[in-house]
């Protein structure tokens, strides 16, 4: 189907291309028209009909189709066979720039350039900047916790975020009942968001991918729900009031200088995971969770201890959600279960998705978009949701690497060595 | 007595409501390998499109018999045409890679649609008409069974029987099982796989339709979010059953409903979801291919 479409004459590839595109904006509109342009209203009783949004679906599916085709062929083609000019200086330019960034001199003071701009944002952008960006933040180290079950360990998580909520919560409750300070509690919420993740995947070691990912669906929700539920200890849908921010000993801080102690709290925190996550990448364990997610059984042979590593994975990435939940219960001083719905999860998911399972930087990356990008879009914050959805689907059919795809570190040969192995009379590496 | 036989009766109905739907989940799963995510609202789309059709033709001043009907027609046909663009789109492309991929698209799939009846309808309660008749029989029981009860209880057993009978008995149903079982050996015996996959998209989507017609008109409000919830409780009957098995997926949901229905009645209904978790839990961890499935040996 694609070779003959590159076959045929350019005029004619367009006509045909038309034609489809025109026939799928039909189906579209036939689909789409009982919810896109009526809208019923049974309370008053009332029918509206909404003409115009036709025009909108015809339109956009008819352009939509076109891209979609034209991407779904150039995948199947393979990107390599049909690399345009732009597409070959923009490689051609990566290079450059992998090069020069190879380069310590321009490596150095790209870090300080960074280190610059991280320390001196919360001063030139003022409150409301450092509060999003503190969320943001408190997303990039949930994305890298969660990165660690699902990038490196394979395993489909999507009640991440009930970590989150129990670290929040165990700073909240601690420092209600006991005055636990900010500093102590971190730990504990680590600890606390840790061994719940290593209690829940206990049961579940036994269960695959699909099986897994509602069974922590299943937990995330019954977490809220007692969370909900149980008045007594959480105090409800009411939730937590008055949780203290974080402080220096003795020193009492006004809110615009707390919002940029979290902002550098978070700075720090976001430092320190991808320290951690770095150096898990490439230890034993991180090589094994990676074999995990390649090959079960292959993994399994090689005897490493399935379950231990799964454990090892899902402790791992409970604890940074843990943390980030009590950064989070101490920056908005507030917290109840509607916080933490299922749909905060897939915000998270969605982060590791968009930027690249596995690889940092992507993770990174994506967190600041999914973010970020709604927060300054605020004309579309309606559409935010849809957006996220539409967003899966098209990177999972074109790019499911995610944006920043994750290479891994392979062993490379060099001439050298090459030769002294052709001496050898090595086949394996001859050919 | 009469409090256990009303929680009884409210038991088999909420079963029989998720087993509508987890019909189409266990049949998808059964051939492709997905928990199709977005099935609980392809459910929502069906009640939508229920809702206002049957808005339109009350104005045009038709019976409710016949309003019922055709609401209930179109909503399904609506609903499957949801469900096959949604194949095509979603989860052709990613058919071949990774498994996580087409189950994040399907994630990705069901928040697309749920907003997209947020943004296109309302993100309110809507009331959804009365459409099922009272029924004279149904008065003279001891216990109480409305008229909407009874008419959901007979049309998944109905819907039961017809697709067994489907998957058993018919050409068509001999391909799914053909490639649920290998599709690239059914695919060298002639047997049109893509067809069979969107056949199933279509058979699942319109029996997820009628449920959500019939359950929107039992529970009296709809909502761009019921779905969700209905879906992901359906997926658990169609686990707890066996995913894959159509009889273990009705089991399954009977099993369900009465749980919640009980738990709900004799301890506290606030945790009415979590005894619903919890028992998948608990099947998962004892029974991990559930009541009636085939515990599956992986071949190296």
């Amino acid at each position: 189907m694609s070779s003959q479409a590159t076959t045929q004459p350019q005029p004619r590839r367009y006509l045909a291309y038309a034609r489809r595109s025109l026939l799928v904006s039909i189906w579209f509109a036939i689909l789409t028209f009982p919810i896109i342009v009526i809208r019923a209203n049974t309370i008053t009783g009332t029918i509206t009909w909404r003409w115009h949004n036709i025009g909108w679906i015809v339109g956009g599916t008819f352009v939509g189709s076109w891209i979609w085709r034209y991407f779904l062929e150039r995948k199947r083609a393979g990107a390599a066979a049909t690399m345009g000019p732009l597409r070959q200086r923009l490689a051609a330019s990566r290079a450059i720039v992998a090069q020069a960034v190879r380069r310590p001199a321009v490596a150095r003071g790209g870090i300080a350039a960074l280190l610059l701009l991280v320390v001196a944002f919360p001063f030139v952008g003022g409150m409301y900047q450092t509060n999003i960006m503190t969320t943001a933040l408190l997303y990039v180290v949930l994305g890298l916790g969660l990165n660690i079950i699902i990038g490196l360990g394979g395993m489909l998580h999507i009640g991440y975020i009930a970590f989150y909520a129990l670290g929040a919560y165990s700073y909240a409750l601690l420092n209600f009942h006991f005055g636990l300070n900010f500093w102590l509690a971190l730990p504990v919420g680590a600890l606390v968001g840790g061994l719940f993740s290593l209690a829940i995947g206990i049961p579940v070691l036994r269960l695959r991918g699909d099986y897994l990912a509602i069974v922590t669906l299943a937990f995330a929700e019954i977490t809220r729900l007692v969370l909900e539920n149980w008045s007594s200890l959480t105090f409800g849908t009411a939730g937590i009031r008055n949780i203290p921010r974080p402080a220096i000993a003795g020193i009492r801080l006004t809110l615009p200088q707390t919002t940029t102690f979290v902002y550098f709290i978070m700075i720090l925190m976001v430092a320190l995971t991808i320290f951690v996550v770095n150096r898990l990448e490439n230890s034993r364990i991180g090589r094994q969770f990676v074999a995990m997610k390649e090959d079960f059984i292959a993994c399994q042979a090689m005897g490493v201890n399935i379950a231990r590593t799964k454990l090892a994975a899902l402790g791992l990435g409970g604890m940074w959600a843990g943390l980030a939940g009590v950064v989070f219960a101490a920056r908005t001083t507030f917290i109840n279960p509607a916080s933490f719905t299922v749909w905060e999860s897939i915000i998270v998911l969605c982060t590791v998705v968009l930027g690249g399972m596995g690889s940092i930087p992507g993770v990174i990356t994506g967190a600041l978009v999914l973010i970020l990008v709604p927060e300054y879009l605020r004309a579309f914050a309606q559409f935010r949701m849809l957006l996220f959805g539409a967003v899966l689907v098209t990177m999972m059919v074109f790019r499911p690497g995610g944006l920043i795809q994750k290479r891994r570190r392979a062993y490379t040969i060099s001439a050298q060595e090459k030769q002294v192995a052709g001496e050898i009379g090595d086949p394996g590496i001859q050919g | 007595m009469n409090y256990f036989l009303g929680l009884f009766v409210s038991g088999l109905t909420r079963g029989s409501i998720y087993a509508l739907l987890a019909l189409g989940y266990t049949m998808v799963y059964g051939i492709i390998e997905l928990i199709n995510f977005a099935h609980g609202e392809i459910y929502m789309i069906g009640a939508f499109t229920a809702l206002i059709l049957a808005s339109v033709l009350s104005i045009a001043g038709l019976d409710a018999i016949s309003i019922l009907v055709i609401a209930s027609l179109v909503a399904m046909i609506y609903s499957a045409a949801y469900g096959f663009t949604m194949e095509k789109i979603a989860y052709k492309p990613v058919r071949n890679s990774q498994r996580l991929s087409a189950l994040i698209s399907a994630i990705g799939m069901s928040l697309f649609l749920q907003n997209y009846v947020r943004l296109a309808q309302t993100s309110n309660f809507l009331p959804f008409p009365t459409l099922i008749p009272r029924f004279g029989f149904l008065q003279q029981l001891t216990f109480q069974v409305t008229s909407a009860q009874f008419v959901i209880f007979v049309t998944t057993t109905v819907v039961m029987i017809l697709l067994t009978l489907l998957i058993k008995f018919t050409r068509i149903g001999k391909s799914m099982r053909a490639a649920s079982q290998d599709k690239t050996m059914a695919m060298l015996l002639g047997v049109n796989v893509n067809r069979v996959i969107a056949l199933t998209f279509i058979i699942g989507s319109a029996t997820a339709a009628l449920g959500g017609v019939l359950i929107s008109s039992f529970t009296g409000q709809i909502n761009f979010y019921i779905g969700f919830m209905a879906g992901i409780k359906a997926f658990v009957a169609a686990v707890l059953g066996g995913i894959g098995s159509i009889p273990g997926a009705v089991l399954g949901s009977f099993v369900l409903g009465w749980t919640e229905s009980f738990g709900a009645g004799y301890i506290s209904s606030d945790y009415e979801d979590v005894f619903a978790f919890a028992i998948l839990v608990l099947i998962l961890i004892f029974k991990p291919s559930g009541l009636l499935g085939r515990p599956e040996n992986k071949k190296v």
